[in-house]
């Protein structure tokens, strides 16, 4: 009964992305970003919807089982004051700019904003790369829940496969259209069904304040902050969540609002919906102890979904299953489609491949691309045993310290390609080295200082851009009238 | 100072305000229940609240340059 659940919910959500697919009007504008015709309800679930993944849910609910409800603060009210914050500052300006020069991707701005196309191919290689470890954090999340909720009953490879098709094809039918509006329907469900997952578990578990008090007795630490998070790495962390003015994703869904008009309710309602779903994931997780004592490694990832499995009957755990399930296609359709237009434009359209390939071959190349990519994150996620919420930080870390190459563009009339390459060849280099020392270390901060690695890659990539631009001659007045009014 | 400079003014004070209060260093060995969570949860809740009403409080046509809102 529950496997036919979750059948049922990934068949409406392909249905969704079948029916948009009657709306196309037929161009390449209104496949990757629906004619710009997105309004403020649904540019708010979507850039949510696209924001919050596995790592949400099961990564959150996974750490605060571990570290205790530290990582609230950690991740969730820090997204809740920088996240917003960004799509003001950056994401309306970007907007704006996008709308004027009619651009379609991240890299056709800063190609243009730099003068360089050389910049714009690196961006494109380091902004797939950092996308593969975000895209596994879903394809392991979605074969994780299909496995646990159903018993075995789904192998986590079959998972993984059904769930990754499934995205592909509303995806594929519906284009960025199919996407937002999957993505409202699934942003609503998960934030629906993690308030009734709260609900109904609290309930079995003889309500809050007993469940609490049991765990406090057994794990005091998990009801502080305490030492699992000291104020240097609460401090570092808070530069995280500046990885959503880079995101290709979140990027794409900016061009495709309406208007500027489209952009406050997202701004004024998103700290309220981080804390809707972000509050079940960490109360549960910590509750998690009152059920399970002994989990450790990446099997605490799975703490959310055990619960359920544990304490709801047959169909109420296929539909908070289904609820896992959104949150992490959601971000996965989001992101297979920002990768898939990049390709498409930015590599075949650019480099004129398409004088050599007709429409439908451009369209298949960018597909192949797609499924490469996936693939390679599929073939990854049956391999890698890291837990999802170090796997997500890892790939934040490195958009956030790609977001001063972004900020110098907006704001600093003097920066100038130079700049863009240092930045990102540093922020690059760093991020190697870091992940080659920490990235097995799930504790890691940078000489055992509690500061996260992000703090230094951010402030060296502001040096990078600052000094690389200082020593290069200033851009174009032809660019700066372009770009600066 | 004109008016709208001085809404300005004091928004980004509040944003400014609103990251520092994030260190909260006074609830970190604190395991006191408050509103049915743990203090350091409860406060980050609240503080999720007030981060919404700021920018609420955010005018239209602020940093826009005509564009954005």
């Amino acid at each position: 009964m529950t496997l036919a659940v979750l059948v049922a919910y990934l068949g409406c959500v392909l249905a969704i992305g079948l029916v948009s697919h009657r709306f196309f009007r037929g161009t390449g504008e209104d496949y990757f970003l629906a004619t710009r015709t997105i309004g403020p309800f649904v540019l708010l679930m979507s850039l949510f919807g696209t924001h919050m993944t596995a790592f949400s849910l099961l990564g959150a609910s996974g750490e605060a089982y571990r570290t205790g409800i530290g990582v609230f603060a950690l991740m969730a009210s820090s997204s809740a004051l920088v996240v917003p914050a960004v799509i003001f500052f950056v994401g309306t300006r970007l907007w704006a700019v996008g709308k004027r020069h009619g651009l379609l991707t991240q890299v056709q701005y800063f190609r243009a904003r730099y003068e360089s196309d050389g910049l714009g191919l690196l961006l494109f290689v380091v902004l797939v790369a950092l996308v593969v470890p975000y895209l596994l954090i879903g394809v392991m999340g979605g074969g994780l829940t299909l496995t646990q909720i159903t018993g075995g009953q789904v192998p986590g490879w079959v998972g993984g496969l059904v769930m990754t098709a499934v995205v592909m094809a509303y995806v594929t039918a519906g284009g960025l259209r199919g996407t937002a509006w999957a993505n409202t329907f699934q942003t609503l469900v998960f934030m629906v069904l993690g308030a009734v997952t709260l609900a109904y578990l609290l309930d079995r578990l003889g309500g809050l304040g007993p469940a609490l008090e049991r765990v406090a007795a057994a794990h005091p630490e998990l009801m502080v902050r305490g030492d699992a998070v000291p104020p240097l790495k609460l401090l570092s962390y808070t530069l995280i969540p500046l990885s959503v003015g880079m995101f290709p994703h979140i990027f794409m869904h900016w061009l495709s609002a309406r208007g500027a008009a489209s952009f406050r309710l997202p701004v004024v309602a998103y700290p309220v919906c981080i804390m809707i779903v972000w509050v079940p994931s960490v109360v549960l997780g910590v509750l998690g102890h009152d059920t399970f004592d002994d989990l450790r490694g990446p099997a605490v990832n799975s703490v959310l979904i055990r619960l359920i499995e544990h304490h709801a009957p047959d169909v109420l755990a296929g539909l908070l299953g289904a609820g896992v399930l959104a949150a992490v296609m959601s971000s996965l359709d989001s992101q297979v489609l920002a990768i898939g237009n990049m390709f498409t434009q930015d590599v075949v359209r650019h480099y004129g491949f398409h004088d050599q390939m007709g429409e439908r071959q451009q369209v298949l190349a960018g597909r192949l691309f797609v499924g490469g990519v996936l693939l390679l994150t599929y073939l990854l996620s049956l391999v890698t045993p890291t837990r999802i919420f170090s796997l997500a930080v890892w790939s934040f870390s490195g958009y956030a310290a790609l977001l001063p190459v972004a900020l110098a563009a907006i704001f600093w009339r003097r920066s100038t390609r130079a700049g863009a390459y240092a930045a990102v060849v540093t922020v690059a280099v760093l991020w190697i080295w870091f992940f080659s020392v920490g990235g097995d270390d799930p504790t890691y901060t940078v000489g055992g200082t509690g500061v996260m690695p992000v703090a230094v890659m951010f402030l060296a990539s502001i040096a990078a851009v600052v000094v690389g631009s200082l020593v290069s001659r200033p851009p174009s007045e032809a660019t700066l009238a372009r770009f600066f009014r | 100072m004109t008016a709208g400079r001085a809404v300005r003014v004091a928004l980004y004070g509040a944003l400014a305000a609103l990251y520092a209060l994030h260190q909260d260093a006074w609830f970190r060995h604190d395991p006191r229940i408050v509103l049915g969570l743990p203090v350091g949860l409860a406060y980050h809740v609240a503080y999720c609240v007030a981060a919404s009403l700021v920018k609420l409080a955010w005018p239209a046509g602020l940093e826009t340059d005509g564009d954005a809102p």
